[in-house]
Protein backbone atom coordinates (compact mmCIF):
# COMPACT_ATOMS: atom_id res chain seq x y z
CA UNK A 1 0.00 0.00 0.00
CA UNK A 2 2.68 2.38 1.04
CA UNK A 3 4.80 1.45 -1.93
CA UNK A 4 1.93 2.08 -4.33
CA UNK A 5 1.32 5.41 -2.74
CA UNK A 6 4.97 6.26 -3.24
CA UNK A 7 4.83 5.42 -6.93
CA UNK A 8 1.76 7.58 -7.49
CA UNK A 9 3.37 10.46 -5.70
CA UNK A 10 6.60 10.26 -7.66
CA UNK A 11 4.64 9.99 -10.86
CA UNK A 12 2.72 13.09 -9.94
CA UNK A 13 5.93 14.90 -9.14
CA UNK A 14 7.40 13.81 -12.44
CA UNK A 15 4.39 15.11 -14.30
CA UNK A 16 4.50 18.36 -12.46
CA UNK A 17 8.16 18.86 -13.25
CA UNK A 18 7.53 17.83 -16.86
CA UNK A 19 4.82 20.40 -17.36
CA UNK A 20 6.77 23.07 -15.52
CA UNK A 21 6.50 26.23 -17.52
CA UNK A 22 3.24 25.17 -19.14
CA UNK A 23 1.34 24.77 -15.88
CA UNK A 24 0.42 28.42 -15.92
CA UNK A 25 -1.79 28.14 -18.96
CA UNK A 26 -3.95 25.58 -17.19
CA UNK A 27 -4.43 27.62 -14.06
CA UNK A 28 -7.61 29.42 -13.29
CA UNK A 29 -7.54 33.12 -12.66
CA UNK A 30 -6.44 32.97 -9.05
CA UNK A 31 -4.93 36.43 -8.72
CA UNK A 32 -4.82 37.55 -5.12
CA UNK A 33 -4.38 41.07 -3.81
CA UNK A 34 -2.74 41.98 -0.52
CA UNK A 35 -2.89 45.62 0.51
CA UNK A 36 -0.39 47.00 2.99
CA UNK A 37 -1.27 50.33 4.60
CA UNK A 38 1.26 52.07 6.74
CA UNK A 39 2.15 55.09 8.85
CA UNK A 40 5.28 56.14 10.72
CA UNK A 41 6.32 58.86 13.16
CA UNK A 42 2.75 59.97 13.83
CA UNK A 43 4.10 61.53 17.06
CA UNK A 44 0.78 61.84 18.86
CA UNK A 45 -0.78 63.91 16.08
CA UNK A 46 -4.42 63.21 16.80
CA UNK A 47 -5.99 66.33 15.30
CA UNK A 48 -5.31 67.77 11.84
CA UNK A 49 -2.97 70.75 11.53
CA UNK A 50 -4.78 74.09 11.61
CA UNK A 51 -5.61 75.95 8.37
CA UNK A 52 -2.85 78.53 9.10
CA UNK A 53 -0.05 76.06 9.67
CA UNK A 54 2.93 77.23 7.56
CA UNK A 55 3.89 73.78 6.22
CA UNK A 56 0.96 71.38 6.47
CA UNK A 57 -2.25 73.44 6.54
CA UNK A 58 -5.37 71.34 7.21
CA UNK A 59 -3.44 68.09 6.72
CA UNK A 60 -3.52 64.94 8.81
CA UNK A 61 -5.91 63.93 11.58
CA UNK A 62 -6.79 60.51 12.93
CA UNK A 63 -10.54 60.76 12.18
CA UNK A 64 -9.84 61.26 8.46
CA UNK A 65 -7.27 58.50 8.42
CA UNK A 66 -9.89 56.20 9.95
CA UNK A 67 -12.33 56.97 7.12
CA UNK A 68 -9.70 56.27 4.49
CA UNK A 69 -8.67 53.00 6.09
CA UNK A 70 -12.30 51.85 6.26
CA UNK A 71 -12.79 52.66 2.57
CA UNK A 72 -9.72 50.70 1.56
CA UNK A 73 -10.67 47.74 3.77
CA UNK A 74 -14.13 47.74 2.20
CA UNK A 75 -12.51 47.49 -1.26
CA UNK A 76 -10.06 44.83 -0.15
CA UNK A 77 -10.53 43.00 3.13
CA UNK A 78 -7.10 41.42 2.68
CA UNK A 79 -5.42 44.48 4.11
CA UNK A 80 -2.78 44.89 6.79
CA UNK A 81 -2.35 48.15 8.66
CA UNK A 82 1.11 48.76 10.11
CA UNK A 83 3.06 51.46 11.92
CA UNK A 84 6.85 51.88 11.94
CA UNK A 85 7.22 53.51 15.34
CA UNK A 86 7.35 56.87 17.16
CA UNK A 87 3.66 56.76 17.80
CA UNK A 88 4.35 58.77 20.96
CA UNK A 89 5.51 62.31 21.68
CA UNK A 90 4.94 65.52 19.83
CA UNK A 91 1.64 66.97 21.05
CA UNK A 92 0.16 67.62 24.51
CA UNK A 93 -2.05 64.53 24.04
CA UNK A 94 1.03 62.52 24.91
CA UNK A 95 2.13 64.80 27.75
CA UNK A 96 -1.33 64.73 29.30
CA UNK A 97 -2.44 61.15 28.69
CA UNK A 98 0.85 59.27 28.24
CA UNK A 99 -0.01 57.58 24.93
CA UNK A 100 -3.33 56.11 26.03
CA UNK A 101 -5.34 57.90 23.35
CA UNK A 102 -2.80 57.06 20.61
CA UNK A 103 -3.06 53.31 21.34
CA UNK A 104 -6.83 53.40 21.79
CA UNK A 105 -7.30 55.12 18.42
CA UNK A 106 -4.88 52.77 16.66
CA UNK A 107 -6.87 49.89 18.12
CA UNK A 108 -10.13 51.42 16.87
CA UNK A 109 -8.61 51.74 13.40
CA UNK A 110 -7.63 48.06 13.72
CA UNK A 111 -3.89 48.39 13.33
CA UNK A 112 -2.40 44.93 12.98
CA UNK A 113 1.12 45.64 14.21
CA UNK A 114 3.63 48.32 15.10
CA UNK A 115 7.31 48.42 15.85
CA UNK A 116 8.86 50.49 18.61
CA UNK A 117 10.53 53.83 17.87
CA UNK A 118 12.97 55.73 20.07
CA UNK A 119 10.31 58.18 21.25
CA UNK A 120 8.08 55.33 22.35
CA UNK A 121 10.55 55.04 25.26
CA UNK A 122 9.97 58.67 26.30
CA UNK A 123 8.01 57.76 29.41
CA UNK A 124 10.38 54.90 30.12
CA UNK A 125 9.78 51.19 29.81
CA UNK A 126 7.15 51.49 32.54
CA UNK A 127 5.36 54.24 30.61
CA UNK A 128 5.19 52.08 27.49
CA UNK A 129 4.15 48.98 29.42
CA UNK A 130 1.39 50.94 31.16
CA UNK A 131 -0.20 51.80 27.78
CA UNK A 132 0.10 48.35 26.23
CA UNK A 133 -3.26 47.16 27.62
CA UNK A 134 -4.87 49.86 25.43
CA UNK A 135 -3.33 48.35 22.27
CA UNK A 136 -5.19 45.60 20.43
CA UNK A 137 -2.32 45.12 18.02
CA UNK A 138 1.06 43.41 18.14
CA UNK A 139 4.35 45.06 19.00
CA UNK A 140 6.92 43.49 16.72
CA UNK A 141 10.54 44.09 17.66
CA UNK A 142 13.35 41.77 16.62
CA UNK A 143 16.55 43.60 17.57
CA UNK A 144 15.65 44.96 21.00
CA UNK A 145 16.30 42.29 23.59
CA UNK A 146 13.91 43.13 26.41
CA UNK A 147 14.57 39.92 28.36
CA UNK A 148 16.12 41.77 31.33
CA UNK A 149 13.37 44.39 31.43
CA UNK A 150 9.72 44.68 32.40
CA UNK A 151 8.80 44.50 28.69
CA UNK A 152 9.96 40.88 28.57
CA UNK A 153 7.26 38.86 26.79
CA UNK A 154 5.30 41.94 25.66
CA UNK A 155 6.71 42.04 22.13
CA UNK A 156 7.26 39.46 19.37
CA UNK A 157 10.40 39.11 17.25
CA UNK A 158 8.23 38.22 14.27
CA UNK A 159 4.65 37.45 13.40
CA UNK A 160 2.93 35.78 10.48
CA UNK A 161 -0.41 37.07 9.22
CA UNK A 162 -2.43 34.97 6.78
CA UNK A 163 -4.68 36.89 4.38
CA UNK A 164 -6.58 35.04 1.66
CA UNK A 165 -4.20 32.13 2.12
CA UNK A 166 -1.13 34.33 1.62
CA UNK A 167 1.41 34.16 4.42
CA UNK A 168 2.87 37.55 5.30
CA UNK A 169 5.81 37.45 7.68
CA UNK A 170 6.66 40.63 9.56
CA UNK A 171 9.66 41.47 11.70
CA UNK A 172 10.68 44.76 13.31
CA UNK A 173 13.92 46.70 13.67
CA UNK A 174 14.62 49.59 16.02
CA UNK A 175 17.31 52.25 16.00
CA UNK A 176 20.33 52.19 18.34
CA UNK A 177 19.20 53.79 21.59
CA UNK A 178 22.54 54.80 23.12
CA UNK A 179 23.06 58.54 22.69
CA UNK A 180 19.50 58.94 21.41
CA UNK A 181 17.40 57.97 24.42
CA UNK A 182 18.34 58.41 28.08
CA UNK A 183 19.60 55.10 29.38
CA UNK A 184 17.39 55.34 32.44
CA UNK A 185 14.41 55.20 30.06
CA UNK A 186 15.41 52.05 28.17
CA UNK A 187 17.38 50.51 31.07
CA UNK A 188 18.63 46.99 30.27
CA UNK A 189 17.20 46.88 26.74
CA UNK A 190 19.88 45.42 24.48
CA UNK A 191 20.25 46.68 20.92
CA UNK A 192 21.22 43.90 18.51
CA UNK A 193 22.77 44.33 15.08
CA UNK A 194 19.98 44.99 12.54
CA UNK A 195 21.63 43.20 9.59
CA UNK A 196 22.39 40.06 11.59
CA UNK A 197 18.90 40.00 13.06
CA UNK A 198 17.30 40.66 9.66
CA UNK A 199 19.28 37.76 8.24
CA UNK A 200 18.01 35.48 11.02
CA UNK A 201 14.43 36.72 10.71
CA UNK A 202 14.24 36.36 6.93
CA UNK A 203 15.63 32.83 7.20
CA UNK A 204 12.90 31.93 9.68
CA UNK A 205 10.12 33.67 7.77
CA UNK A 206 11.05 32.83 4.19
CA UNK A 207 12.83 29.48 4.40
CA UNK A 208 11.43 27.84 7.53
CA UNK A 209 7.91 29.28 7.64
CA UNK A 210 7.57 29.64 3.84
CA UNK A 211 6.09 33.11 3.91
CA UNK A 212 4.94 34.47 0.56
CA UNK A 213 5.82 38.02 1.55
CA UNK A 214 8.34 39.27 4.09
CA UNK A 215 7.97 42.79 5.45
CA UNK A 216 10.38 44.62 7.72
CA UNK A 217 8.92 47.32 9.93
CA UNK A 218 11.90 49.55 10.56
CA UNK A 219 12.65 52.54 12.71
CA UNK A 220 16.28 52.69 11.56
CA UNK A 221 15.88 55.70 9.26
CA UNK A 222 15.79 55.90 5.48
CA UNK A 223 19.39 56.83 4.58
CA UNK A 224 22.36 58.62 6.15
CA UNK A 225 25.28 60.59 4.72
CA UNK A 226 27.56 58.41 6.82
CA UNK A 227 27.27 55.11 4.98
CA UNK A 228 28.48 53.11 7.95
CA UNK A 229 25.25 54.02 9.75
CA UNK A 230 22.70 51.31 9.15
CA UNK A 231 19.61 52.57 7.33
CA UNK A 232 16.69 51.11 5.41
CA UNK A 233 18.56 51.54 2.13
CA UNK A 234 21.61 49.77 3.59
CA UNK A 235 19.44 47.03 5.02
CA UNK A 236 17.74 46.45 1.67
CA UNK A 237 21.05 45.92 -0.12
CA UNK A 238 22.76 43.91 2.62
CA UNK A 239 20.06 41.24 3.12
CA UNK A 240 17.98 38.86 1.05
CA UNK A 241 14.36 37.74 1.05
CA UNK A 242 12.85 41.02 2.27
CA UNK A 243 10.07 42.18 -0.08
CA UNK A 244 9.23 45.47 1.58
CA UNK A 245 10.81 47.71 4.20
CA UNK A 246 8.40 50.14 5.83
CA UNK A 247 10.56 52.78 7.45
CA UNK A 248 10.45 55.63 9.91
CA UNK A 249 12.62 57.81 12.18
CA UNK A 250 14.09 60.20 9.57
CA UNK A 251 10.66 61.71 8.70
CA UNK A 252 11.44 61.08 5.04
CA UNK A 253 8.63 62.01 2.67
CA UNK A 254 8.76 59.55 -0.23
CA UNK A 255 6.01 60.13 -2.76
CA UNK A 256 6.45 56.52 -3.87
CA UNK A 257 8.47 53.55 -2.67
CA UNK A 258 12.09 53.39 -3.81
CA UNK A 259 13.46 50.20 -5.36
CA UNK A 260 16.76 48.61 -4.33
CA UNK A 261 18.60 45.39 -5.13
CA UNK A 262 19.23 42.84 -2.42
CA UNK A 263 22.16 40.41 -2.09
CA UNK A 264 20.43 38.03 -4.50
CA UNK A 265 19.86 40.77 -7.08
CA UNK A 266 16.15 40.79 -6.30
CA UNK A 267 14.14 43.96 -5.88
CA UNK A 268 13.28 45.33 -2.46
CA UNK A 269 10.85 48.18 -1.93
CA UNK A 270 11.54 50.80 0.74
CA UNK A 271 8.81 53.21 1.71
CA UNK A 272 8.31 55.90 4.32
CA UNK A 273 5.54 58.49 4.55
CA UNK A 274 7.16 61.40 6.39
CA UNK A 275 5.50 62.01 9.72
CA UNK A 276 2.53 63.26 11.76
CA UNK A 277 -0.10 61.20 9.92
CA UNK A 278 0.01 63.57 6.93
CA UNK A 279 -0.03 60.63 4.51
CA UNK A 280 -1.04 56.99 4.47
CA UNK A 281 1.28 54.69 2.57
CA UNK A 282 -0.32 52.06 0.38
CA UNK A 283 1.40 49.12 -1.29
CA UNK A 284 -0.62 46.52 -3.23
CA UNK A 285 0.91 43.15 -3.93
CA UNK A 286 -0.75 41.09 -6.67
CA UNK A 287 0.07 37.40 -6.49
CA UNK A 288 -0.74 34.77 -9.08
CA UNK A 289 0.45 31.40 -10.28
CA UNK A 290 2.58 33.01 -12.90
CA UNK A 291 5.67 32.00 -11.06
CA UNK A 292 8.46 34.43 -11.76
CA UNK A 293 11.78 32.66 -11.96
CA UNK A 294 13.57 35.87 -11.18
CA UNK A 295 12.40 38.62 -8.90
CA UNK A 296 13.22 41.11 -11.60
CA UNK A 297 10.25 39.71 -13.51
CA UNK A 298 7.95 41.48 -11.08
CA UNK A 299 6.26 44.46 -12.58
CA UNK A 300 6.49 47.31 -10.10
CA UNK A 301 4.54 50.43 -10.83
CA UNK A 302 5.27 53.04 -8.28
CA UNK B 1 21.46 -3.35 3.95
CA UNK B 2 23.17 -0.32 2.57
CA UNK B 3 21.06 -0.38 -0.53
CA UNK B 4 17.87 -0.59 1.53
CA UNK B 5 19.00 2.41 3.55
CA UNK B 6 19.51 4.50 0.42
CA UNK B 7 16.18 3.48 -1.01
CA UNK B 8 14.53 4.60 2.18
CA UNK B 9 16.44 7.86 2.08
CA UNK B 10 15.45 8.63 -1.50
CA UNK B 11 11.86 7.80 -0.66
CA UNK B 12 12.02 10.25 2.21
CA UNK B 13 13.32 12.97 -0.08
CA UNK B 14 10.52 12.37 -2.57
CA UNK B 15 7.83 12.41 0.06
CA UNK B 16 9.12 15.55 1.69
CA UNK B 17 9.54 17.17 -1.70
CA UNK B 18 5.90 16.45 -2.50
CA UNK B 19 4.69 17.71 0.87
CA UNK B 20 6.65 20.96 0.64
CA UNK B 21 5.46 21.77 -2.86
CA UNK B 22 1.86 22.85 -2.93
CA UNK B 23 0.44 22.28 -6.40
CA UNK B 24 0.30 25.90 -7.48
CA UNK B 25 2.56 28.26 -5.56
CA UNK B 26 1.60 31.89 -5.86
CA UNK B 27 4.17 34.57 -6.34
CA UNK B 28 4.17 38.30 -6.64
CA UNK B 29 3.56 39.45 -10.21
CA UNK B 30 2.71 43.10 -9.75
CA UNK B 31 3.30 45.68 -7.04
CA UNK B 32 1.70 49.09 -6.89
CA UNK B 33 2.86 51.66 -4.39
CA UNK B 34 1.72 55.18 -3.60
CA UNK B 35 1.01 57.55 -0.78
CA UNK B 36 -2.37 59.01 -0.05
CA UNK B 37 -2.57 62.52 1.41
CA UNK B 38 -4.77 62.86 4.48
CA UNK B 39 -6.45 66.14 3.58
CA UNK B 40 -9.79 67.93 3.56
CA UNK B 41 -11.15 65.73 0.76
CA UNK B 42 -11.57 62.93 3.31
CA UNK B 43 -14.50 63.25 5.69
CA UNK B 44 -13.55 62.61 9.30
CA UNK B 45 -15.00 59.47 10.86
CA UNK B 46 -17.71 60.72 13.27
CA UNK B 47 -17.23 57.90 15.77
CA UNK B 48 -13.53 58.63 16.08
CA UNK B 49 -14.20 62.38 16.34
CA UNK B 50 -16.66 61.81 19.18
CA UNK B 51 -14.18 59.57 20.92
CA UNK B 52 -11.43 62.19 20.75
CA UNK B 53 -13.59 65.18 21.76
CA UNK B 54 -13.56 64.87 25.58
CA UNK B 55 -9.78 64.48 25.55
CA UNK B 56 -9.46 67.59 23.37
CA UNK B 57 -11.79 69.72 25.49
CA UNK B 58 -9.83 68.96 28.62
CA UNK B 59 -6.55 69.77 26.87
CA UNK B 60 -7.67 73.01 25.30
CA UNK B 61 -9.10 74.44 28.51
CA UNK B 62 -5.58 74.17 29.93
CA UNK B 63 -3.56 75.14 26.91
CA UNK B 64 -5.07 78.06 25.08
CA UNK B 65 -5.21 81.04 27.40
CA UNK B 66 -2.90 83.84 26.22
CA UNK B 67 0.26 84.37 28.28
CA UNK B 68 2.28 86.89 26.25
CA UNK B 69 2.65 88.56 22.86
CA UNK B 70 5.32 87.71 20.31
CA UNK B 71 5.99 90.64 17.91
CA UNK B 72 7.97 88.67 15.27
CA UNK B 73 8.23 85.22 13.72
CA UNK B 74 10.88 83.24 15.57
CA UNK B 75 12.57 80.21 14.07
CA UNK B 76 15.57 78.20 15.23
CA UNK B 77 16.61 78.12 11.56
CA UNK B 78 17.00 81.92 11.32
CA UNK B 79 20.62 82.62 12.15
CA UNK B 80 23.98 80.97 11.75
CA UNK B 81 25.59 80.10 15.08
CA UNK B 82 23.09 81.91 17.26
CA UNK B 83 19.40 82.47 16.68
CA UNK B 84 16.88 84.79 18.27
CA UNK B 85 14.72 81.88 19.41
CA UNK B 86 17.63 79.82 20.75
CA UNK B 87 19.07 82.84 22.55
CA UNK B 88 15.73 83.64 24.18
CA UNK B 89 15.29 80.08 25.42
CA UNK B 90 18.85 79.73 26.73
CA UNK B 91 18.54 83.14 28.45
CA UNK B 92 15.22 82.26 30.04
CA UNK B 93 16.64 78.99 31.37
CA UNK B 94 19.38 81.03 33.08
CA UNK B 95 16.83 83.52 34.39
CA UNK B 96 14.37 80.91 35.67
CA UNK B 97 16.78 78.25 36.95
CA UNK B 98 19.53 80.30 38.59
CA UNK B 99 17.47 81.57 41.56
CA UNK B 100 16.41 77.99 42.38
CA UNK B 101 19.97 76.70 42.04
CA UNK B 102 21.36 79.54 44.12
CA UNK B 103 18.82 79.12 46.89
CA UNK B 104 19.64 75.42 47.13
CA UNK B 105 23.43 75.51 46.76
CA UNK B 106 24.60 79.09 47.27
CA UNK B 107 26.25 78.91 43.86
CA UNK B 108 25.52 80.55 40.50
CA UNK B 109 25.03 78.92 37.14
CA UNK B 110 27.99 79.93 34.94
CA UNK B 111 26.32 79.30 31.61
CA UNK B 112 23.61 77.39 29.76
CA UNK B 113 24.00 74.91 26.90
CA UNK B 114 21.00 73.33 25.19
CA UNK B 115 20.72 71.62 21.81
CA UNK B 116 19.51 73.02 18.51
CA UNK B 117 17.43 69.91 17.77
CA UNK B 118 15.63 70.23 21.09
CA UNK B 119 13.77 73.39 20.02
CA UNK B 120 10.90 71.62 18.34
CA UNK B 121 8.83 74.46 16.84
CA UNK B 122 8.82 78.01 15.59
CA UNK B 123 6.83 80.75 17.29
CA UNK B 124 4.67 82.73 14.90
CA UNK B 125 3.93 86.41 15.40
CA UNK B 126 0.97 86.82 17.72
CA UNK B 127 -0.20 85.55 21.08
CA UNK B 128 1.68 82.83 22.86
CA UNK B 129 0.08 80.39 25.26
CA UNK B 130 0.86 77.31 27.28
CA UNK B 131 0.41 75.42 24.02
CA UNK B 132 3.37 77.33 22.56
CA UNK B 133 5.45 75.98 25.42
CA UNK B 134 4.37 72.43 24.58
CA UNK B 135 5.17 72.96 20.90
CA UNK B 136 8.65 74.30 21.65
CA UNK B 137 9.39 71.61 24.19
CA UNK B 138 7.14 68.57 23.89
CA UNK B 139 9.58 66.38 25.82
CA UNK B 140 9.48 65.81 29.55
CA UNK B 141 13.04 67.04 30.04
CA UNK B 142 14.23 68.47 33.35
CA UNK B 143 16.75 71.26 33.78
CA UNK B 144 19.87 69.94 35.53
CA UNK B 145 23.06 71.70 36.56
CA UNK B 146 26.29 69.92 35.77
CA UNK B 147 29.63 70.77 37.37
CA UNK B 148 32.26 70.38 34.64
CA UNK B 149 36.02 70.22 35.05
CA UNK B 150 38.28 72.39 32.87
CA UNK B 151 39.19 69.28 30.88
CA UNK B 152 35.52 68.52 30.14
CA UNK B 153 35.08 72.16 29.12
CA UNK B 154 37.67 71.62 26.39
CA UNK B 155 35.82 68.48 25.27
CA UNK B 156 32.69 70.61 25.08
CA UNK B 157 34.42 73.19 22.87
CA UNK B 158 35.66 70.43 20.63
CA UNK B 159 32.12 69.00 20.42
CA UNK B 160 30.78 72.42 19.38
CA UNK B 161 33.56 72.77 16.77
CA UNK B 162 32.41 69.49 15.22
CA UNK B 163 28.70 70.27 15.55
CA UNK B 164 28.96 73.60 13.63
CA UNK B 165 25.41 74.43 14.57
CA UNK B 166 23.53 76.99 16.64
CA UNK B 167 23.21 75.04 19.87
CA UNK B 168 21.54 77.59 22.19
CA UNK B 169 23.89 79.10 24.78
CA UNK B 170 23.70 81.79 27.44
CA UNK B 171 26.44 83.22 29.66
CA UNK B 172 29.27 82.05 27.42
CA UNK B 173 30.76 83.85 24.39
CA UNK B 174 32.28 81.89 21.56
CA UNK B 175 34.18 83.15 18.55
CA UNK B 176 35.27 80.61 15.94
CA UNK B 177 37.24 80.76 12.70
CA UNK B 178 36.20 79.77 9.18
CA UNK B 179 36.75 76.13 10.07
CA UNK B 180 34.73 76.50 13.27
CA UNK B 181 37.85 76.19 15.46
CA UNK B 182 37.61 78.20 18.67
CA UNK B 183 39.44 81.52 18.60
CA UNK B 184 38.03 82.80 21.84
CA UNK B 185 35.81 81.35 24.55
CA UNK B 186 34.89 83.50 27.53
CA UNK B 187 32.56 83.16 30.48
CA UNK B 188 31.71 86.36 32.32
CA UNK B 189 34.26 88.15 30.09
CA UNK B 190 37.06 85.84 31.33
CA UNK B 191 38.72 83.14 29.27
CA UNK B 192 37.95 79.61 30.30
CA UNK B 193 40.21 78.62 33.20
CA UNK B 194 41.29 75.00 32.88
CA UNK B 195 42.03 74.89 36.62
CA UNK B 196 38.55 75.70 37.85
CA UNK B 197 35.15 74.07 37.48
CA UNK B 198 31.98 75.45 35.90
CA UNK B 199 28.28 75.06 36.64
CA UNK B 200 26.40 74.44 33.41
CA UNK B 201 22.62 74.33 33.12
CA UNK B 202 21.35 71.89 30.51
CA UNK B 203 18.64 69.26 30.17
CA UNK B 204 18.75 65.80 31.73
CA UNK B 205 18.47 64.42 28.17
CA UNK B 206 21.74 66.06 27.13
CA UNK B 207 23.44 65.34 30.44
CA UNK B 208 22.81 61.64 29.88
CA UNK B 209 24.49 61.66 26.49
CA UNK B 210 21.64 62.88 24.28
CA UNK B 211 22.79 64.40 20.97
CA UNK B 212 26.14 62.71 21.76
CA UNK B 213 27.08 65.38 24.32
CA UNK B 214 29.16 62.79 26.14
CA UNK B 215 31.26 65.45 27.92
CA UNK B 216 28.27 65.82 30.26
CA UNK B 217 28.56 62.18 31.39
CA UNK B 218 30.11 61.54 34.79
CA UNK B 219 30.35 65.19 35.89
CA UNK B 220 32.06 66.26 39.13
CA UNK B 221 28.61 66.99 40.52
CA UNK B 222 25.09 66.82 39.19
CA UNK B 223 22.29 68.96 40.65
CA UNK B 224 18.62 68.42 39.93
CA UNK B 225 16.23 71.31 40.60
CA UNK B 226 12.94 69.52 39.79
CA UNK B 227 12.08 72.01 37.08
CA UNK B 228 11.01 70.93 33.62
CA UNK B 229 12.42 72.85 30.68
CA UNK B 230 8.89 73.32 29.36
CA UNK B 231 7.67 74.70 32.68
CA UNK B 232 10.54 77.21 32.70
CA UNK B 233 9.41 78.37 29.24
CA UNK B 234 5.75 78.59 30.27
CA UNK B 235 6.62 80.41 33.52
CA UNK B 236 8.69 82.90 31.54
CA UNK B 237 5.82 83.51 29.11
CA UNK B 238 3.59 84.15 32.09
CA UNK B 239 6.08 86.62 33.57
CA UNK B 240 6.66 88.84 30.51
CA UNK B 241 4.14 90.81 28.44
CA UNK B 242 6.09 90.80 25.19
CA UNK B 243 8.76 88.36 24.03
CA UNK B 244 12.07 90.00 23.26
CA UNK B 245 14.42 87.92 21.18
CA UNK B 246 17.37 88.84 18.97
CA UNK B 247 20.41 87.45 17.26
CA UNK B 248 23.57 88.84 18.90
CA UNK B 249 27.30 88.15 19.03
CA UNK B 250 27.41 85.42 21.70
CA UNK B 251 28.44 82.74 19.21
CA UNK B 252 29.92 84.02 15.97
CA UNK B 253 32.21 83.03 13.16
CA UNK B 254 35.03 85.43 12.18
CA UNK B 255 35.82 85.40 8.46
Amino acid sequence: MKRRNFITQTAATGAFIGLGGLSVSFSKNTKKQITILHTNDVHSHIEPFGPNHPKNPSMGGVARRATLIQQIRAENPNTLLLDAGDMFQGTPYFNFYGGELEFKLMSKMKYDAATIGNHDFDNGLSGLLAQMPHANFDFISSNYDFSNTILDGQTSPHKIFVKDGIKIGIFGLGVELKGLVNDNLYKETKYLDPVEIATDMTKILKQDKKCDLVICLSHLGYEYKNESTISDVQLATRTKDIDLIIGGHTHTFLDKPTIHQNLKGKKVLVNQVGCYGLYLGRIDFYLDENKNIEGSGVSISV
Amino acid sequence: MKLRFYTFFILLIFISACKNNPPAPLSVSTINGKRIPIDTTIAPDPEIENYIRPYTLHLNSTLDSTLAYNPQNLSIRDGKLNTALGNMIADLVMEQANPIFKSRTGKNIDFVLLNYGGIRADIGEGNVSTRTGYQLMPFENDIVIVELSGKKMLEMLSYLEDAKIAHPISGIQLRVDKKFKTINATIGNKPIDKERTYFVATSDYLQQGGDSMFFFNEPLNLYTIDYKLRNAIIDYFQKVDTLRAAIDNRYIQTP
